[in-house]
């Protein structure tokens, strides 16, 4: 057993690491975020070129990665720099069924950052359950015509293409009858409303009447690819989470080095020092967590999904620590716009809302865990 | 022991009921219940329809103007006031100020500025805070230096609230740098319009502006408007904080915040039932009301001995911890409760007079933004962490 990265990795991670710090600055990010799209289409295709989009992907599909160390080691990365380029959207959860689908074509483009895509999944009613899909698919052979409403699809307004599940048979709840299909952005009865998401991304409603759409794999079995798809999406979030808390800490302890109150600096007050261990142990607890996922991706999916339930869990619960206790040691300086740090809270705080919350994982972990002991 | 109100204070609640249904606008009761932006005359309004009542100025004497309510009284009517989305009471004029005056204010200031704070002429801000004087308030650095019939006044206030509302700010000010910290303070009196005074917005992490910087170069204030005497103004700064802390647990907001969450958890579906039977969730409230119905009977065990005359401050300050967790944790289920639909954000829907189509459940929009400007309860009228020292000290004799 060893916990370090390969050569390639690092060298990965460091330009990453370089290019956010040196070119990502706080204003450039405020202004990408106010831009229509949320988000920039120069620095996307700056961070395109260095090869992040196509680290996410595996070798066989046209990328040079893939694999969870990857997607984890990226993700931290994004998350230190709070970045709201659609990495998520585009990366991982639009990409990821065109990887099952072998769609190498769309991929490449995807890659290169000249063709986005999106990841239409959950609905007004669904919560976080993957199976809670009503949306209709109707049809036959490459031919299929979508109808429903998906919600709060994650840079759904800017997306040229659109993976979109839909129900071909059974009722909502049933994990039988799902399909996923591929949507065009321009498709005739896609209807989008985009909107800013509180942290400051993007998203949008999608209604579809009779949309045409092409199935990607069997119709009607599309559940593991699903769940897949958002496991890599969790693990993704999970990573990132760890990146935005190391900020959070870094900034704190920074602050509470420097902050004089009652003569002498913050940091000398045992009862604060005692927190900044704690969120120092928790985000430790964390980070391990996101390890253990990112290690086991490709692992039977009892062990895969139980630790991407664990990961988001821990990450949630942790994340809401880490930013309240980040606020409250900073006080008033962290209530303010202009600084960064409430930024980077309001994102680890509504990473919460994403593909399920720490309560949903917590169910979903026990579940899974009754699973493997009914079938050992 | 009884746990009940009298039949007076029930008297008293329907009465108050009876006079917020006559006197609140309905329009104004759904922007605050919206959570809407409210302007500067929606606030006015409210204080002129209360004191048509002479129910403004709740924390004084009757003669100077008072309802003469007790303790008890005040926090039935807050509670009332909360519940129908009446607009909050700006405290810094008649609820800070006011006393003070009362207490340390000459005949001539009390004549000048009681009546102007019930009728509305002037709106007054609080020039405590600076950028360096936090938690450790009399460590700032405001300088006044006197000339004359002058204090003439330069340095820096922050985290003033609705300050550009305000055509007056009550100040400290140091107006002895060679005294020890607290020795050396005093309270200033500053109209807003006085040369040498810049308002900054500082905006919030929720996009919003309702603090401000305030700078001050060269400020002439008239010496006739210092209130108590030089250099003993941290005894008025003490006095005022402790009148800040009244009320200070906020159960009637917790109340609201509650029953908000419990409508939101019947509404929103999980696995095609209501979250609010979802066990996990459920317990999450529980906890919370559990939570809230011990607070609401402590803070009644606070205010009655308050109305026997033996208020304890340390009291104050255990009401002021417990009271920001519940109304924060409340306002993190809420958030929670919505899922998803947490996530969107329109800012231009919080402007009166929206009227575009709401992103998911209604009054989803302002949630997950409300959560995080909560995070402001634990940090002002002195962090928990300075609320903590207090009881260690005060109670404990730590």
């Amino acid at each position: 057993m060893h916990f370090t990265l390969s050569d390639e990795r690092r060298m990965l991670g460091e330009t990453a690491g370089r290019f956010l710090r040196e070119r990502y600055e706080m204003e450039l990010r405020h202004a990408a975020a106010a831009e229509p799209d949320g988000f920039s289409r120069t620095l996307w295709a700056e961070m395109a070129e260095l090869g992040l989009i196509g680290a996410l992907i595996p070798p066989e599909a046209g990328g040079f990665g893939g694999a969870g160390e990857d997607i984890a080691l990226v993700f931290e990365h994004l998350g230190r720099g709070l970045v709201v380029e659609p990495f998520l959207a585009s990366g991982i959860l639009g990409a990821w069924p065109l990887v099952r689908a072998g769609e190498t074509a769309l991929l490449e483009q995807a890659i290169a950052g000249e063709t986005l895509l999106a990841f239409a999944h959950g609905e007004p009613e669904g919560r976080y359950d993957l199976a809670e899909v009503s949306c209709r698919a109707d049809g036959a052979d490459a031919d299929w015509r979508l109808s429903g409403r998906k919600a709060v699809v994650a840079n759904g307004d800017s997306a040229d293409w659109i993976v979109v599940s839909a129900r071909t048979a059974g009722e909502p709840g049933e994990r039988a009858g799902l399909g996923l299909f591929l949507v065009a952005a321009d498709a005739p009865g896609l209807d989008r409303r985009g909107y800013g998401t509180v942290e400051g991304g993007r998203a949008a409603e999608l209604t579809l009447a009779e949309t045409p759409a092409r199935p990607l794999g069997p119709v009607g079995e599309a559940y593991p690819l699903i769940e897949e798809t958002v496991g890599r999406g969790i693990l993704a979030l999970a990573a990132e989470a760890i990146g935005l808390m190391e900020v959070c800490r870094e900034m704190t302890l920074d602050y509470l080095k420097t902050r004089q109150q009652f003569g002498r600096p913050l940091g000398q007050f045992q009862a604060l020092q005692h927190r900044m261990v704690e969120m120092t142990l928790e985000i430790e607890q964390a980070r391990s967590a996101v390890m253990l996922a990112a290690g086991t991706l490709e692992a039977d999916r009892s062990t895969r999904e139980r630790n991407l339930a664990a990961a988001k869990h821990l990450t949630g619960r942790v994340g809401r620590l880490v930013a309240e206790e980040a606020i409250q040691l900073h006080g008033g300086i962290a209530m303010t716009w202009d600084y960064a740090l409430p930024h980077y809270a309001k994102r680890l705080v509504m990473t919460d809302h994403l593909l399920g919350d720490t309560d949903h994982h917590l169910e979903r972990f026990i579940a899974l865990g009754r699973e493997a002991g009914a079938a050992a | 022991m009884d746990l009940t109100y009298t039949a007076d204070e029930e008297a008293f609640r329907a009465e108050a009921r009876a006079f917020i249904a006559e006197n609140l606008p309905p329009s104004l009761a759904a922007k605050v219940k919206g959570g809407k932006r409210l302007a500067k005359e929606d606030y006015e309004l409210w204080h002129a329809r209360l004191q048509s009542r002479n129910w403004l100025a709740w924390s004084w004497p009757v003669e100077q103007g008072g309802p003469g309510w007790g303790p008890v009284e005040k926090h039935i009517f807050e509670e009332e006031c909360v519940a129908a989305g009446a607009p909050r009471i700006i405290p810094f004029g008649v609820n800070m100020l006011g006393p003070v005056l009362l207490e340390f204010g000459t005949p001539a200031q009390k004549a000048h500025w009681l009546p102007r704070i019930l009728d509305g002429s002037d709106w007054w801000a609080q020039g405590y805070s600076e950028p360096g004087a936090g938690s450790d308030l009399a460590s700032l650095r405001t300088r006044a230096v006197r000339e004359g019939d002058h204090y003439v006044v330069t340095g820096q206030k922050t985290w003033t609230t609705l300050g550009h509302h305000a055509n007056m700010m009550f100040c400290l000010v140091r107006t002895d740098p060679a005294a020890k910290p607290q020795a050396g303070i005093s309270f200033l009196l500053i109209d807003m319009a006085t040369p040498g005074i810049e308002v900054r917005p500082i905006v919030t992490l929720d996009g919003e502006h309702e603090v401000n910087e305030i700078w001050l170069e060269d400020v002439r204030v008239p010496a006739e408007n210092l209130v108590g005497e030089e250099n003993r103004g941290w005894t008025v700064a003490k006095f005022l904080l402790g009148h800040e802390r009244t009320g200070i647990a906020g159960v009637a907001y917790s109340k609201a915040l509650m029953n908000r969450l419990k409508r939101v958890a019947a509404a929103q579906r999980k696995g095609g039932k209501p979250l609010a039977a979802d066990p996990l969730f459920a317990a999450r409230m529980a906890r919370l009301e559990i939570d809230l119905m011990a607070m609401d009977i402590f803070n009644l065990r606070v205010l009655s001995e308050a109305k026997a005359g033996t208020a304890e401050g340390a009291n104050a300050s255990l009401l002021k911890i417990k009271g920001t967790q519940v109304r924060q944790e409340a306002t993190d289920l809420i958030r929670r409760a919505l899922g998803p639909y947490a996530m969107p954000y329109l800012p231009e829907a919080l402007d009166e007079g929206w009227n575009g189509e709401e992103i998911g459940p209604a009054g989803a929009n302002p949630v997950a933004n409300q959560y995080f400007n909560m995070r402001k309860l634990s940090i002002y009228g002195g962090s928990n962490e300075i609320q903590k020292n207090i009881v260690a000290k005060a109670m404990l004799g730590l």
